[in-house]
């Protein structure tokens, strides 16, 4: 028997399959994707996940924008907004820093193909 | 200006990172200088700190004047003061090895320096989130160090690191999420008192603590989690070797002992038993799995970096069984690992150099080429295999002693028969540099990346690495002290 207060979350709650989609998603493509792009695609799809999640929990219904004002109502939480500024910032580098060696891998083997790579890499 | 101090060390090798680049204008060789001069004042403000922890206790920091626990906040207590020695000392150390063998541009350095920086923060930290910026830092600057070789294949070890480690770096900033949804604090000590307010068996606090100890499990590189550390350290300079070896899994080791004693606690693990044995578990695997897959290498390096899973798994199992003497005991196997570990890749580095040797068969008969290397090499093996006057005994003996004070039998078979392992995968490689034919005989030794022969200062490293290898024991009776005056609040006795 299902609790209808579990039926009400699970109806409710469509942010956070939202969530779990996206880091589904990232994390498939950096598994199975032998393109390199891609891969660092699908960490990007994966990091932008997690900042969903953060920005989520900052969420509150009917809240007004954490700015001080006399008489205004709750507020959403500025904490998670400021941690995933901080985030996107590193997650901008990774992906710099990860095109950069993409550049250098393309320039030396003439391949993305992660297979092929593997055996030119290994002979 | 010793409350500065803490702040002082995450700002100096930053901005000193910095300056390489802006130098490159006028000299392409002004990064050596540079690094040397920020790294020596980064150790003496070190020392100083280090010195300041053993006689007065923790020395906390507040960023920009906004008080803990809605500031952020830089704590530095026995644990993490030995650590940023470390970090600092060895830094400093490899540059005279970076002189002549390393790759010598001014950005080079200025990843080094931003390395430090990384590394520096990590460990200062007292803050959850922050932990997680400052790894992505040491992150992007070890990508970048493990590319800096002149074979494109380093490039594609580079890449392989970084999707492994964002993905590492990425769970546990989802755990640190999990963390704020139960609590609604980013604090480590705040975070401490709040999550045992919650309850440890709630759902979301199990689940932080899986997430955020899983993602430094693969900064760490434990058993299934290892994979591109092999290539990662077979690929790059050999300075880079030394340096990541060294630095980078010690210290998210000490993140994840930070994150195990001083976020969730030692009550924690009591309470949900499952962890402690998950964390017991991998470990072990990753002690036997590592030394076995050591011995089947036939390259030096990555026999190396098998070897370092399998040393880690000691050290983290020595903190998971979380008895004072085990935790001593890890703790002592994490600062003499990173001495050995850095001076065995600096003397692979020189055999490689005089020799042309590289592969297990090639060291045949190499000591008489390359007798320094070569002795080197042997002391800091034995060391590592756990010869008794050396810090690699010590150590093991403290988890030993620790996991039979805990009762686990099977971690102590684990732990004596990895002991036998090592002994295995390094007895015959000195075996073969002492007592066999040499296999390599051209007169012209290849040489590895860019360097010309062997300086001094690379021998000197690989020198001061062996005498420390041993010398160290002296120094764990005051380690162990701090860490004692340290740890009762971690570990409730």
């Amino acid at each position: 028997m299902i609790d209808p207060l579990q039926l009400d979350l699970l109806a409710t709650h469509y942010n956070y399959y939202a969530v779990v989609l996206l880091l589904g998603i990232g994390l498939y493509m950096l598994v199975e994707s032998p393109n390199l792009v891609k891969k660092v695609i699908g960490m990007n799809i994966f990091q932008t996940g997690i900042f969903l999640f953060f920005i989520t929990l900052a969420y509150r219904a009917g809240a007004n924008p954490p700015v001080v004002e006399e008489g205004a109502g709750p507020y959403v939480s500025p904490l998670p907004h400021v941690l995933i500024l901080t985030a996107i910032v590193v997650g901008v580098s990774l992906t710099a820093v990860a095109l950069a060696l993409i550049i250098r891998i393309y320039s030396e083997y003439g391949t993305l193909d992660e297979d092929t790579l593997k055996q030119l890499y290994y002979d | 200006m010793i409350e500065h101090v803490p702040a002082l060390l995450v700002v100096v090798p930053i901005v000193g990172g910095a300056v390489p680049l802006i130098a490159s204008l006028v000299s392409d060789r002004a990064g050596w200088p540079v690094a040397a001069a920020t790294l020596a004042v980064h150790a003496a403000l070190a020392v100083w700190l280090a010195a300041t922890v053993v006689t007065d206790g923790t020395v906390t920091y507040v960023l920009g004047g906004f008080v803990a626990p809605y500031g952020i906040e830089l704590v530095v207590d026995g644990l993490s003061a030995a650590v940023v020695l470390l970090v600092s000392l060895v830094a400093l150390g490899l540059l005279a090895y970076a002189r002549r063998a390393g790759p010598h541009a001014n950005t080079f350095y200025s990843q080094y320096l931003l390395l430090v920086t990384g590394l520096s923060g990590m460990t200062v930290t007292g803050d959850a989130f922050n932990l997680y910026v400052f790894l992505e830092i040491t992150g992007l600057a070890a990508y970048g160090l493990v590319a800096s070789g002149r074979e494109a294949s380093a490039a594609v070890a580079a890449l392989k690191y970084l999707i492994i480690g964002t993905v590492g770096a990425s769970l546990y900033l989802l755990g640190v999420g999990y963390a704020l949804a139960a609590t609604g604090t980013l604090n480590m000590a705040d975070l401490a008192d709040k999550l045992a307010a919650v309850g440890y068996d709630s759902t979301l606090v199990v689940t932080a603590f899986a997430l955020m100890i899983g993602g430094l499990v693969v900064k760490v590189a434990l058993f299934p989690l290892h994979t591109w550390q092999p290539d990662a350290y077979d690929n790059a300079p050999d300075t880079v070797s030394a340096l990541i070896s060294a630095l980078v899994s010690t210290v998210s080791a000490y993140a994840l002992a930070r994150v195990m004693f001083s976020v969730f606690t030692v009550d924690f693990l009591t309470a949900v038993p499952a962890a402690r044995w998950a964390l017991v578990g991998l470990a072990s695997v990753s002690i036997v799995a590592g030394s076995v897959l050591a011995i089947s290498q036939d390259s030096v390096q990555r026999m190396l970096a098998y070897s370092s899973v399998s040393q880690f798994g000691l050290v983290v199992a020595g903190f998971a069984i979380a008895t004072p003497t085990a935790v001593v005991g890890a703790t002592v196997h994490l600062l003499g690992h990173a001495v050995m570990k850095g001076g065995l890749f600096a003397a692979t580095g020189i055999i490689e150099r005089d020799t042309g040797a590289s592969a297990v068969n090639g060291y045949a008969g190499m000591a008489e080429r390359s007798s320094i290397g070569a002795g080197g090499f042997a002391v800091l093996a034995l060391a590592m295999v756990g010869v008794p006057p050396a810090v690699g005994f010590v150590g093991k003996w403290y988890i030993v002693v620790g996991a039979v004070e805990a009762g686990l039998w099977p971690v102590v078979v684990v732990l004596l028969a990895s002991t036998l392992l090592t002994l295995a995968y390094f007895s015959r490689l000195v075996e073969r540099l002492y007592f066999a034919e040499p296999t390599i005989t051209e007169e012209e030794p290849a040489v590895a990346d860019g360097g010309s022969a062997v300086s001094p200062g690379m021998l000197a490293v690989v020198v001061v690495a062996a005498v420390l290898a041993v010398a160290l024991t002296a120094a764990v009776p005051t380690l162990e002290q701090t860490l004692i005056d340290t740890l009762p609040p971690l570990l409730n006795p």
